[in-house]
């Protein structure tokens, strides 16, 4: 009996990938646990494996195909009692661009362009980037221009990085300045925070931040507060990065995001990017930063390509927030992935009519009252967005802040999307129960413009 | 009065021995101060004393030399001292004015240095272990050969990132002297009831670390060992742990009840092991020094004492607005 192979999902936020190779051909005979194709993700190349013994019957997508979809047939397997005809020939499907040694991340849906923002002059040539590419490239031109800059974390050097942020520095900057750690966040944050007292310039990479747990006793009261125990005589320059929040089904332990926690530490920076080009100028500025920064990255949104300006250094302020879309109605404030919802929501709630502001906070500390007060004395209404749990969350302090100092503007309570006041479960039912969604946007919106 | 037993003759000069006698009672006319500001009221919330322990900080300075970094618990004022802090800078420090090393923001616990290369003055038990560590890392990553001492104590020892700074520092071959201030109690906990381990530096033993234990109350050996460790270090033989075998006359901070040894135990240490009787037999019973030489030091470092109180006591609060700076660099 044939049965089809099917395009396999390999990280818990693969979507589609690239048929690198195939390492069988039609008529060969499989065994089970064969290696019978490399497939590229945005991760990693892997190895895919056959489940069970047969012959290879046709392949139908040939080896070099880019944006092949999870669970698209790639091949015909033919169990043992298949006597039928002979195998045919592979449909002459034209590969793409073969994408050539380095796996490129594939290619996604590009997000909306922002209002042409005071971050780089008019005219500026712009490139498409992913998140990813611009967060390797923050890392890899502050590391050319200091040589007191270097990356330490899990998996940053050998392995090129877990979510692929670091792939290439080994090569480029040597295992002095990319060095791999043993899983131990408690330590490798202090011997950070210690080499940043000591001259140096630290980028610890967290595989997640939900990792940094273990060592938030090293962030808080070893780099946060020094600068101000010491009376001024040292601080820790100092960037923690890594993946914040959730990814896709991959649990409780694995998917908190932790903006709020750290935007309450006096001492710290807390900067939480949305789109490639504010990864890149942001991180650039926190490397810069002569204070402890924590940079919130999102696994979901490291594959997402958006316009970068080419500019020989460009930096983001830390500290000024964005608007991505002017509007009369209602000022919708978010950050990081929340902006995926914020702006999807914005663009349905024109089509119904209703004109939304969308302000990406981009910095949570500090934060930029003033582009969110002015916004909501226009608007006279706000939502927040974000995908943390909702209580204590950012959106809590901002509602507060609005209420002291825009009260007699409002036209409606300030509400909150948040995530939900639970851990993530796994089941994809109740997951997508958890987290934030556009149509959670929407309807609050409606709530505060009563229409 | 249980006796001393006589010293063992040294090779140490007059010159040496006069300082560590100079240094260790600095240290302890300093902490005898500070003990009684804070029962005037003068000094506030915490305050760990070093009475006791003179030997360790002041035998391993002697192993120093200029560029080498420390950095130590909140039991630290010894530590400062002996490195070159001015007495003044500290004793302001522990009122909380405006003339102390942090500006009267950082109080007993939390004082730093970086002139003098003293770290800290860290609140929780072991987090300056991998401190220490990322120091000596900046150092080698710098291509220099300074060395940093790293003090915990028995307590600490028993912290996990302890021994995940134990793995990188020897994976990673960093200068540091990871010295285990063993005082025997851990606030009120004494060793045996914390651990089965027969001895605390040869934990490092799995993870090829190199170490020996030591008597803490001796300052010669202190210095021999710390001597050995830091030459170790400086020929990038890696990290390096002393066992200093020492002991806390004082409670764990002023408000101890001291419920957890005798009187007696605490006074058979002082009459038999104190580190500074120990130096003061080599000076007269070696005929390097007369009562009188010893007296004119005592004097001395009364003096400076006084007038670390006296500026500690004068020096104004810190501005109000001082609650607003150092926040961000």
């Amino acid at each position: 009996m044939a049965t089809e192979i099917l395009m396999p999902a390999l990280s818990p936020t693969m979507e589609e990938g690239t048929l690198a190779k195939w390492l069988v051909r039609e008529g060969d005979t499989i065994t089970a646990g064969q290696i019978i194709a490399e497939i590229e993700t945005d991760k990693a190349t892997m190895e895919f494996e056959a489940v069970d013994e047969g012959t290879m019957g046709r392949i139908l997508v040939a080896e070099g195909t880019a944006g092949v979809k999870v669970n698209t047939p790639i091949a015909v397997m033919e169990g043992e009692d298949d006597t039928g005809a002979p195998p045919q020939t592979a449909p002459q499907t034209t590969p793409k661009q073969a994408t050539g040694a380095a796996a490129q991340p594939a290619a996604q849906p590009k997000a909306p362009a922002p209002l042409a923002g005071p971050d780089w002059p008019e005219g500026t040539p712009m490139k498409t980037q992913t998140v990813r590419e611009a967060l390797r490239e923050a890392m890899a031109e502050e590391m050319r221009r200091s040589p007191e800059v270097f990356l330490m974390g899990e998996e940053v050097g050998e392995y090129q990085g877990a979510y692929k942020i670091s792939q290439g520095l080994l090569d480029e900057f040597g295992a002095k300045r990319v060095i791999d750690t043993p899983i131990t966040e408690h330590g490798f944050a202090g011997i950070a925070v210690g080499a940043s007292f000591g001259g140096l310039r630290p980028i610890v990479e967290f595989m997640t931040f939900n990792f940094a747990m273990q060592a938030i006793d090293q962030i808080i009261n070893s780099a946060a507060k020094t600068l101000y125990m010491s009376g001024g005589q040292m601080g820790a320059p100092i960037v923690f990065r890594g993946p914040n929040g959730a990814a896709a089904r991959v649990g409780a332990q694995h998917s908190q995001d932790y903006a709020a926690w750290y935007a309450q530490i006096p001492g710290l920076k807390v900067v939480q990017p949305y789109s490639a080009a504010d990864a890149k100028g942001l991180l650039k500025s926190a490397i810069r930063d002569p204070n402890p920064v924590i940079f919130l990255e999102n696994e979901i949104l490291y594959g997402r390509s958006f316009e970068v300006p080419v500019l020989d250094d460009f930096t983001v302020p830390i500290g000024k927030a964005k608007i991505w879309r002017e509007g009369t109605d209602v000022t919708l404030v978010s950050f990081g992935i929340g902006m995926t919802y914020a702006l999807e929501a914005a663009d349905q709630l024109a089509a119904d009519g209703i004109s939304a502001e969308v302000i990406d906070l981009r910095s949570l500390r500090p934060l930029d009252y003033d582009t969110v007060l002015a916004s909501v004395r226009k608007t006279n209404r706000c939502v927040t967005i974000e995908e943390g749990f909702p209580v204590c969350s950012i959106g809590n302090h901002l509602a507060a802040v609005i209420m002291q100092q825009a009260f007699d503007y409002l036209d409606a309570p300030v509400l909150n999307c948040t995530g939900k006041d639970v851990p993530m479960p796994y089941a994809a039912n109740l997951e997508k129960l958890a987290l934030l969604t556009t149509a959670d946007v929407v309807a609050a919106v409606h709530q505060v413009t009563y229409r | 009065m249980a006796a001393r037993k006589p010293a063992a003759k040294s090779n140490a000069s007059r010159d040496d021995l006069l300082k560590y006698y100079r240094e260790m009672l600095l240290i302890r006319r300093f902490e005898e101060k500070a003990g009684q500001l804070y029962g005037m009221g003068l000094i506030g919330g915490f305050c760990h004393l070093y009475i006791g322990q003179e030997a360790v900080v002041v035998g391993l300075e002697a192993a120093a030399k200029e560029g080498d970094k420390r950095v130590t618990s909140y039991r630290d004022h010894g530590h400062m001292l002996a490195c070159g802090m001015d007495a003044k800078g500290v004793m302001a420090e522990l009122t909380g004015r405006a003339g102390g090393y942090s500006r009267g923001k950082g109080g007993s616990m939390h004082m730093f240095s970086k002139e003098k290369h003293f770290y800290g003055g860290h609140g929780i038990v072991g987090a300056q272990v991998p401190i220490g560590a990322g120091l000596a890392f900046a150092d080698k990553y710098l291509g220099n050969d300074n060395v940093t001492f790293a003090y915990f104590g028995d307590g600490a020892a028993n912290q996990g990132q302890v021994y995940e700074t134990y793995n990188m520092a020897e994976l990673w071959n960093l200068p540091v002297v990871f010295v285990i201030e063993n005082n025997q109690y851990a606030m009120g906990t004494s060793v045996k009831r914390s651990t089965k381990s027969p001895s605390l530096w040869e934990r490092g033993a799995a993870y090829g670390i190199k170490g020996e234990a030591v008597d803490g109350m001796d300052v010669l050996a202190v210095k021999a060992a710390g001597e050995k460790a830091v030459a170790a270090c400086r020929a990038g033989e890696g990290p390096y742990i002393l066992e200093v075998m020492t002991y806390r006359y004082r409670g764990h901070s002023m408000s101890d009840p001291a419920k957890y040894r005798t009187r007696e135990e605490v006074q058979k240490m002082r009459d038999e092991k104190d580190a500074i009787e120990h130096v003061r037999d080599l000076l007269t019973t070696g005929g390097l020094a007369t009562e009188d030489d010893l007296k004119a030091i005592d004097r001395d470092i009364k003096a400076i004492v006084n007038d670390a109180a006296e500026f500690a006591k004068d020096s104004p609060e810190p501005d109000t607005a001082e609650l607003w700076t150092d926040i961000y660099a």
